[in-house]
């Protein structure tokens, strides 16, 4: 039997999230590599715009159109109409670690029984199903992982593949809506708050501030050297639970992962729970007084140093080199 | 109101003794285990619903026999009693099998809210919340960063965690919360309540307890094939200089790189 394999991708005001690009290039690639087919879902109040741009990367995509979505959570929904396409013979679907994509994961392994490859990095085919490497306890391990059977459940952390159009276009097939296989609870408001707009995932450079920043007055040196380098703030869980910056800007383990061009560490100490979420950045600069701190295990230039003192003179070096 | 928490005993993350063993599985025997980091943020909300509006937690466990001891920990918190699963034909579960048995203890136990963490230090799946619910045909409202059981309207308010802030959201009760560490810091037991809870009941339960059928005759869905240490990084640079000379260093380095 030819593998199918499913791209749930996710849409955030009106058009396809960068993770659900790399979701789709992962899908099709396996299937190619499998010799069977890809294809897509998106599951919205107006799903059309996303599913068109989903279809540059896939032969076909389905589109279903669900007002619900705009009053209750979107993860039941989505499941309804994943578990239809396992039912019409998906075999595989893959989806991304965001909160939406491991609520569809875990519904559908709760519903369906089938097995999971979580967090993978990346995925590749060998011989009769896919392989995910992932890493494990605190990043002390790659694994790689398979399923037993010939179907299960892939999700894919960001950054792992560069998205890639498809040769050609595809299809977009249009879909009603079905009732949720689970229930949904109902959206009563959406809140916007200051602070969590960035996207932590996809920006270049991430200055992270940890617990020797000191407190919120310490990170507005934090702030001022992340506009200079144009790049946004971060923050390690002394820093989160010290309530010195929102939640949404935590790395590590039970925060964010990310993996940008520049990760500038200033007062963290690097331990693990915070390096899993780090250790891929492309160079990693620390500014650390404690020339012992684990960091020193991971980073391509380590500062001893005062970052009250180093921080203020780096973000007018950098000024006055970019001649501002 | 009665609160039954998922808490699972995982390999102390600070004591950094974590190994995967020769079928590069957990070797669950290598470290010292604690309560999974969000499960006692999660434990710790119920305390606090049930010091409001009165009641009982139940902290439950699938996990190898030597937990109970860290469940224990759990009891000393306030929780008022355990139940620990363990069973040898459950070592090294699956996702699918892990759900099916929680829920199925989770039927025999009629609670108001069923509250997990996010996700594991050690397993990170950060799907087993999800599947429990959907196991038991419960709503599901995750990423939890406040939880306000309202009453008059048997529904559960949830402050869910989004990319732009937060969402409202609210489901009818009983229903299954995912817990992050934004509810707030979990409190230490005291001394009072380490005392408390030697006499506090965990009750074990077996896999013939909760019905074979959890159990799949196939083996599990998933398994690890190999399991290697990550590739090293290069050395770096250690520079320890005066302030500005330490500037004009790491700004020449990102030079270097084209990132200014
Ligand atoms: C289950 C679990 C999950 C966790 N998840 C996460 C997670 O997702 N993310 C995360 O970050 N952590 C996480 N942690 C916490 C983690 O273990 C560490 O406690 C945390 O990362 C430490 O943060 P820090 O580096 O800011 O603080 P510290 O470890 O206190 O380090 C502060 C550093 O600042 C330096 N310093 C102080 N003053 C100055 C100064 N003036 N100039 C220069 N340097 C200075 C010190 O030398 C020190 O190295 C988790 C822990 C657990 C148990
Ligand atoms: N073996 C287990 N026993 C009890 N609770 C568990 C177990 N595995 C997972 N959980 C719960 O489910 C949450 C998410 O786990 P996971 O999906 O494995 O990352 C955890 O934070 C726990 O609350």
């Amino acid at each position: 039997m030819a593998p199918r394999i499913l791209a749930v991708a996710e849409v955030a005001d009106g058009s396809l999230t960068k993770l659900s690009t790399e979701v789709a290039t992962v899908a099709r690639q396996l299937a190619e590599a499998a010799g069977g087919e890809a294809l897509g879902l998106v599951v919205d109040a107006s799903p059309d715009a996303a599913a068109q741009e989903l279809a540059t990367y896939l032969p076909t995509v389905i589109a279903v159109t669900n007002p619900a979505v705009t009053s209750e959570v979107v993860a039941p929904h989505v499941v309804a109409a994943v578990a239809k396409l396992i039912e019409e013979g998906v075999t595989h679907v893959v989806l991304g670690v965001t909160p939406d994509g491991r609520d569809v994961a875990g519904s559908l392994v709760g519903l369906t029984g089938l097995g999971l490859l979580a967090n993978a990095d990346t995925v590749t085919w060998q011989d009769a199903g896919p392989v995910t490497h992932a890493s494990v306890l605190a990043g002390k391990a790659v694994t790689s992982s398979t399923l037993t059977g010939d179907r299960g459940i892939v999700t894919v952390r960001p950054g792992g593949v560069t998205a890639e159009p498809a040769a050609s276009a595809g299809t977009v097939e249009r879909r009603d809506a079905t009732a949720p296989a689970v229930p949904a609870a109902k959206v009563l408001d959406r809140v916007a708050e200051a602070g969590a707009e960035v996207s932590l995932e996809d920006a270049k450079v991430v200055v992270v501030g940890g617990r020797g920043v000191g407190g919120p007055d310490g990170f507005r040196i934090v702030e001022e050297l992340a506009q200079a380098l144009g790049g946004v703030v971060g923050a390690t869980r002394a820093s989160v639970d010290a309530g010195w910056i929102p939640y949404a800007r935590q790395i590590g383990q039970t925060g964010r992962v990310v993996k940008p061009e520049l990760y500038l560490g200033l007062g963290v100490s690097g331990a693990m729970q915070h390096r899993v979420g780090m250790q891929a950045s492309k160079a990693i600069v620390i500014v650390n007084r404690d020339p012992d701190a684990p960091m020193a295990e991971v980073a391509d230039l380590f500062v001893v140093g005062d970052l009250f003192e180093v921080v203020p003179a780096l973000t007018a070096e950098i000024r006055a080199r970019k001649g501002g | 109101m009665q609160i039954l928490v998922l808490t699972k005993p995982v390999p102390d993350p600070a004591a950094g003794a974590e190994r995967l063993g020769a079928d590069f599985r957990l070797d669950r025997a290598a470290s010292p285990t604690v309560v999974n980091g969000n499960d006692e943020y999660a434990l710790e909300a119920a305390l606090q619903l049930v010091e409001a509006h009165g009641g009982e937690v139940i902290v439950l466990s699938m996990a190898p026999a030597n937990a109970a001891e860290t469940m224990r920990k759990a009891l000393a918190m306030g929780a008022t009693r355990g139940i620990h699963v363990t069973d040898p034909a459950l070592e090294g579960a699956d996702m699918p099998t892990t759900i099916r048995v929680l829920a199925a203890e989770a039927k025999a136990e009629p609670f108001d809210l069923l509250l997990a963490g996010i996700d594991t230090s050690d397993g990170m799946g950060g799907a087993v919340a999800a599947g429990v619910a959907a196991q038991l045909g419960l709503p599901l409202l995750s990423s939890a960063a406040s939880i306000e059981p309202i009453r008059e309207t048997e529904t559960v308010r949830v402050k869910r965690l989004s990319a732009k802030g937060y969402d409202v959201i609210e489901a009818p009760m009983p229903a299954v919360v995912a817990c992050t560490q934004a509810l707030g810091a979990p409190r230490y037991p005291s001394l009072k309540g380490i005392m408390a809870a030697r006499s506090r009941e965990i009750a074990s339960r077996s896999l013939a307890d909760i019905g074979p059928d959890v159990a799949p005759p196939g083996g599990w869905a998933t398994k690890v094939l190999e399991a290697e240490p990550p590739s090293a990084r290069a050395a770096g640079r250690v520079v320890r200089e005066p302030a500005a000379d330490a500037a004009r260093e790491i700004a020449d380095f990102l030079a270097d790189r084209r990132i200014i």
